[in-house]
């Protein structure tokens, strides 16, 4: 008898100490949408662009998750992460699952600008932020801005200022392009061509190579006889290392100035030193920077298996840490109010210094103008740069437009 | 500087020049797959992947076992071949006698695997594999600057792809191959052993594959997917070419070579798209191809 009482006072008092749990779990996740913050990464995984973001992007989001702890109000943070395959269907499509039916609250990564353009327009309606750490367009603070934008690791007008205004002023004024044809490359070429010209210099020529191109030596041969002082490579990932290569072969680096407007650590570590030691070009993160960029690169190699971190890994990072630092500070996981926060708070980590997001979503911060190291000079396969000049934030960046203006 | 019409003539016959580098390199894809196809009717989608594993072999050798290029021309090719032959006994055999599309499935299969593979352990940004010492640096020739190592891929295609046509086509062991795939069972009444020369033909066809490989390596990105784009060039090439014929695939590759060349120089957007343009007009008007039999 006194064993049945036990028993079912127990259960009683275990019962309404369940009860209790439940009823007080909403009080604690009041504001936010349902029992956890999930961060979805959205990336190319497999293809070209995979080494400068892709698999390595989740680990870097995976490390500001463990930095901050593994929760925020008391609740879980989780990453999930697809491949987008750089086909903007697909991307619009994940986009929408993620936020309609499996309740992501932000979304990362984000490298080719053609997914990024339709997962903004997904994400914008749903009125999630998107933290974009790999794409380069400037549209998404520009013509397709939107108060839920935040564009954090470069863009097309703080590479083509920071590597090409310096050449142009230091002489180089006859300029040749090898442009990507597709959006991104004629962006970028339209950019530096506004420098060049707005610095006195002139453009003698430019080749539209297509995408995946892998033999530029027809483009090579037209820069040698347009007799430019300068070849700016207006292309991205494995296009940048095909065209780089066929200008050293075929001498043009020995004619011209050889320019890589969009160049990650893991594609300059994919060249030979005797090619591309000595290019100039501009990057936000470089792993050695100091003390805390080692520190954070080392745990990043140590998780990747020794893959250089590129500035979309640091960016990646850097963006959801912001982005939950702002969940905790406002007890919410509402895009509004977490994008709010995050543009009135300065971001502060060992990628984002004299930071600031923008009210139109860019994230202006140090830019860096570097040298690739000569092979001689190379103590380590991951030793590439030397950081020539820090670009503060508002002169890498173009000024905001007022139209995008959301405070 | 000479022009004509407007057109600067040194710079055209850069043009011409390097397309004929390119073209000789298509010229030995071609063959290969060619061989393949003429002679054993095996329409193989992984040549591309196996291009690809001829240049990473040639890469890790180098690497891992301090392999020069040299000995990586040699045996890098057996390797590839080696492999396939391992994949004409294990996979196609069971599937000959079949449609072709089973083969073109089965091999289509078996590069994105052999891709992904690649993808996955070695990343997508590529390496790089330095041109050999004795083939640095390069010779002005007046109108253009050739360097020597691209002279190198014109000489050892150009003299490949002849002694491969000449095999085929004027010898006794070239008459063998033809025969076997005409009447199998005839030559192997003569006492040739026709499945091992199956395995051995594939081997080969294969085995020019991982050739290309290890010479486009010093020039290229090695990567995982450097063949899978170039390889729907190639079948264009060996479709213009006529399916199957030898002598066809190595001279469309050439020819090929020089109009993509050409586009690149007068209107660079469609250099990539030129050469379909071409096996559709070919398609339209000569279905067997250029140099193909009509069936």
């Amino acid at each position: 008898m006194n064993d049945r009482i036990s028993r079912t006072l127990s259960s009683v008092v275990l019962g309404s100490a369940l009860g209790l749990a439940a009823l007080s779990a909403p009080a604690s996740q009041a504001s936010l949408s349902d029992d956890r913050v999930r961060l979805g990464v959205l990336a190319d995984m497999s293809g070209p662009y995979g080494d400068l973001c892709g698999k390595h992007c989740v680990e870097a989001v995976n490390m500001a998750v463990e930095d901050f702890g593994g929760q925020v109000l008391g609740q879980p943070i989780d990453v999930i992460s697809a491949d987008d395959q750089n086909k903007p269907d697909l991307g619009s499509a994940k986009a929408r699952e993620w936020i309609e039916s499996q309740g992501v609250d932000a979304i990362n990564g984000l490298v080719a600008s053609s997914v990024v353009g339709a997962v903004a327009q997904v994400a914008n309606s749903a009125e999630k932020p998107i933290l974009i750490s790999g794409a380069g367009s400037n549209t998404f603070t520009t013509k397709t801005c939107s108060p839920f934008n935040a564009h954090w690791t470069y863009d097309v007008v703080a590479l083509a200022r920071g590597t090409v205004s310096p050449l142009v002023k230091s002489g180089k004024k006859k300029w040749f392009f090898i442009t990507a044809d597709y959006a991104f490359g004629h962006a970028l070429e339209n950019v530096a061509t506004g420098i060049i010209e707005s610095n006195g210099g002139t453009v003698v020529g430019s080749a539209k190579a297509p995408l995946g191109t892998t033999d530029y030596s027809s483009f090579v041969l037209q820069a040698i006889s347009s007799g430019a002082d300068a070849v700016a490579l207006a292309n991205a990932g494995k296009d940048f290392v095909n065209s780089l290569k066929g200008a050293s072969e075929f001498g043009l680096s020995q004619q011209a100035t050889m320019v890589g407007l969009l160049v990650f650590a893991s594609d300059t570590r994919s060249i030979d030193a005797d090619i591309i030691g000595n290019m100039r070009l501009t990057t936000g993160f470089y792993w050695d920077r100091d003390e805390a960029t080692r520190v954070w690169s080392k745990r990043f190699m140590e998780r990747t298996d020794g893959a250089v971190p590129t500035m979309a890994h640091a960016g990646a990072y850097s963006s959801t840490l912001h982005y939950l630092k702002a969940v905790a500070a406002t007890g919410t996981d509402d895009g509004a109010t977490v994008m709010k926060h995050m543009k009135a708070n300065a971001p502060d980590d060992m990628f984002a210094r004299h930071a600031t997001l923008r009210a139109d979503g860019r994230m202006a911060y140090d830019m860096y103008q570097v040298r690739v190291k000569t092979a001689a000079e190379r103590s380590n396969r991951n030793d590439l740069y030397e950081i020539e000049n820090v670009i503060p934030g508002d002169q890498a960046y173009a000024a905001m437009i007022p139209e995008c203006d959301f405070k | 500087m000479t022009t004509i019409l407007g057109i600067n003539v040194f710079a055209l016959l850069g043009q011409l020049l390097v397309g004929l580098i390119n073209g000789s390199f298509y010229a030995l894809l071609a063959l290969g797959l060619a061989i393949i196809f003429g002679l054993l009717r095996i329409i193989n989608f992984a040549q591309g992947a196996l291009y690809m594993l001829g240049a990473f072999l040639a890469w890790l050798g180098l690497q891992q076992l301090g392999l020069n290029y040299w000995l990586a021309l040699v045996l890098v090719p057996l390797a590839v071949g080696a492999i396939g032959i391992l994949m004409e006994r294990t996979l196609i055999r069971p599937i000959a006698g079949q449609d072709h599309l089973y083969s073109l499935l089965l091999t289509f299969g078996v590069a994105l695997i052999l891709q992904g593979a690649f993808n996955h352990w070695f990343g997508s940004s590529g390496q790089s594999y330095p041109i050999p010492d004795a083939l640095k640096g390069g010779n002005n020739l007046g109108f253009m600057y050739l360097p020597t190592y691209r002279g190198w891929i014109i000489l050892v295609s150009l003299v490949v792809c002849l002694a491969t046509w000449w095999t085929i086509e004027k010898t006794r062991l070239g008459a063998y191959l033809r025969a076997g795939t005409e009447n199998p069972q005839l030559l192997q009444g003569f006492g040739v052993n026709v499945p091992v020369m199956i395995s051995l033909t594939f081997g080969f066809g294969v085995g020019l594959a991982g050739l290309a490989g290890v010479l486009a390596a010093p020039v290229y990105s090695v990567s995982a997917d450097m063949g899978a784009n170039l390889l729907i060039v190639v079948f264009a090439i060996v479709v213009i070419g006529g399916m199957g014929s030898i002598g066809g695939a190595i001279l469309t590759g050439l020819a090929m070579g020089v109009i993509e060349g050409l586009t690149k120089y007068f209107y660079p957007q469609a250099s990539s798209t030129v050469i379909f343009m071409v096996m559709v007009l070919v398609l339209l008007f000569k279905p067997a191809g250029l140099f193909g039999k009509e069936a």
